[in-house]
């Protein structure tokens, strides 16, 4: 809205960011952009290679649907370690989609 | 044949409307379906065979259903019974049905599904080249494997319920097949039973009231139409097409046993203000196999927390860290003979990074930290034992050498805690069946005064 939102995070410009296990081995993060134009400029300025450097995942196992209809962008990666085992910390994976959240997308 | 069923809630023991679900039953379903767990808390449900909900929030719930399905007189059928979903919670969820049955006075024909598998199965199969890994896989260690379940699918419950059964009790179900089998067998289209059971898994999640619970889903020859049962709550294109997205690796294609579900074509439409027609999904059949799930045991573990305000040592706590688990880790091989081949001993600063350990990438000034220290050992006496052993140095240890010693907040005594077995997941493969049933069995109980036990 304001220039200065426009220059903040991604989680400033968008809807809402979540991220939620896909199973055991997989986490899944949905950016709701909300707005067609949200939704445009997420898309091209959010690449894959970032997403994947954030989560420290190899881009070739990252997935990505650009979902028009709903105006969301969403990514499915591996888990950084497996639910559950004595390296996890997060058991639901919710509060990975605070690194997204707090990207700062220019 | 269109078929109506009634889903109470995404998961029993999380509550739902009472209202909504009498207005459901109102409405003259063809059965009722709810899911009883998820892998989503983790191993300890699985590798230990235990249900997480609490025995008394099952117990209110189910009793209210089993009262709907009375009045209905049609099926109620729960899958993943008891969180996990083994033989020993299906047992559970049996237990609490007689109970149940006894206090409301009904008699019942209850079939149980059961879906655990013996470890030589799945060695069985797996020296047959029947077994199949997904990505990722860990490495299937026959030895090591614990509980096994297999994720039961439309087939299993509609052998369930061709029993007569009034209550289907299922063992571990893929999240989907409770809702599909009665659809499917009735003829309904394939892809809309799959798809609109997935919509409805979680009850009013696909909704814009997701506490409230209850929906309907109406399943025909073409798709299906789906409404929540509380007057607060709305369907919308919006909100049901977004549910695709939920705990779903991939929005459009969803893998049961037998085949996968294909929604790309799917067309959401809003009937009126609060119902959604859905059509235009497909089902894909392919080569019947089910999904394993496995746990084992990595471990025990004991744990401590500790908190540091004192700002000198919030301000360096993470080299402060570093030094006590030096100097811990050589008074451990010095006192005990142990080095870190036998157990771990990690120290984790909550406040700073707690959350997302290494990925994390933000800094901040905090007012105090927490220290949890999780210590994962052989056997819960060793690490209850490396617990005693490092409890005065987390409490005491200094920054430097030239330092007075400090003393941190311990919010507990003992400090320690014994946390039991740690599980993990061990599976994540899938197992060809020539005969879906070959997996599973069923077990058939009457139960009534009129009937001898």
């Amino acid at each position: 809205m304001t220039q200065n939102r426009d220059q903040g995070t991604l989680g400033d410009l968008v809807l809402k960011v979540r991220s939620k296990n896909a199973g055991p081995f997989w986490v899944t993060i949905d950016i709701f952009c909300d707005r067609p134009e949200v939704f445009a400029r997420v898309r091209n300025t959010l690449s894959s290679a970032t997403v994947a450097q954030l989560y420290q995942v190899p881009e070739q196992l990252l997935k990505r649907f650009d979902i028009d209809d709903l105006r969301v962008i969403k990514f499915s990666l591996p888990r950084p370690v497996i639910q559950g085992s004595a390296a996890d910390r997060d058991m639901h994976g919710a509060q990975y989609a605070a690194l997204l959240e707090e990207y700062p997308l220019t | 044949m269109p078929t109506r069923v009634l889903v109470p809630s995404g998961v029993l023991g999380l509550g739902f409307d009472r209202k909504a679900l009498a207005r459901g039953v109102a409405m003259r379903p063809d059965i009722i379906c709810i899911d009883g767990g998820s892998t989503d808390s983790g191993p300890f449900s699985l590798g230990a065979g235990v249900s997480k909900y609490s025995r008394a929030a099952t117990k209110s719930e189910w009793r209210t259903l089993m009262q709907a399905r009375a009045q209905a007189g049609v099926p109620l059928v729960i899958g993943t019974a008891g969180t996990c979903g083994t033989d020993s919670t299906v047992d559970w969820m049996y237990e609490i049905t007689v109970e149940l049955a006894r206090e409301l006075g009904q008699s019942l024909k209850i079939a149980r599904l059961y879906s655990s598998q013996p470890v030589a199965r799945v060695a069985d199969a797996l020296a047959d080249g029947r077994i199949d890994p997904l990505t990722p896989a860990p490495e299937i260690e026959l030895d090591r494997l614990g509980n096994i379940v297999a994720l039961a699918g439309a087939e299993h419950i509609q052998a369930a319920l061709a029993t007569g059964a009034d209550i289907v009790i299922a063992g571990r179900t893929t999240d989907t097949a409770t809702i599909a089998a009665l659809p499917l067998s009735r003829g309904d289209a394939a892809g809309g039973a799959w798809h609109g059971a997935k919509i409805a898994e979680c009850g009013a999640l696909c909704s814009t009231n997701p506490t409230s619970g209850v929906i309907m889903v109406d399943f025909d020859q073409t798709g299906f139409t789906v409404e929540p049962m509380a007057e607060t709550a709305a369907c919308t294109p919006h909100s049901v097409s977004a549910h695709m997205l939920y705990e779903n690796s991939d929005p459009f294609r969803l893998y049961e046993p037998g085949g996968y579900l294909d929604v790309t074509a799917a067309r959401y439409s809003a009937l009126d203000d609060r119902r959604v027609r859905v059509e235009g999904s497909s089902w894909v059949p392919g080569p019947y196999t089910v999904k394993l799930e496995g746990a084992r045991i990595a471990g025990y573990q004991t744990t401590i927390l500790a908190i540091l305000r004192n700002q000198h040592y919030v301000a360096n706590a993470q080299a402060w860290i570093d030094r006590l688990t030096a100097f811990l880790l050589a008074e451990i091989e010095t006192r005990m003979g142990l080095t870190t081949a036998d157990y771990q001993l990690e120290f984790r600063l909550i406040g700073a990074s707690g959350a997302l350990g290494s990925l994390e990438n933000r800094t901040g000034d905090p007012v105090e930290l927490g220290v949890l220290g999780i210590i994962t050992a052989r056997s819960q006496a060793e690490a209850g034992e490396i617990g005693k052993l490092i409890n005065p140095f987390v409490l005491h240890y200094p920054l430097t050498d030239d330092e007075e010693l400090p003393t941190f907040a311990f919010p507990y005594s003992p400090a320690t805690t014994d946390r039991g077995a740690l599980y993990e997941f061990a599976l994540n493969h899938v197992m060809h069946l020539d005969d879906p049933m070959t997996a599973f069995r069923i077990e058939l109980t009457e139960i009534g005064a009129e009937v001898p036990a």
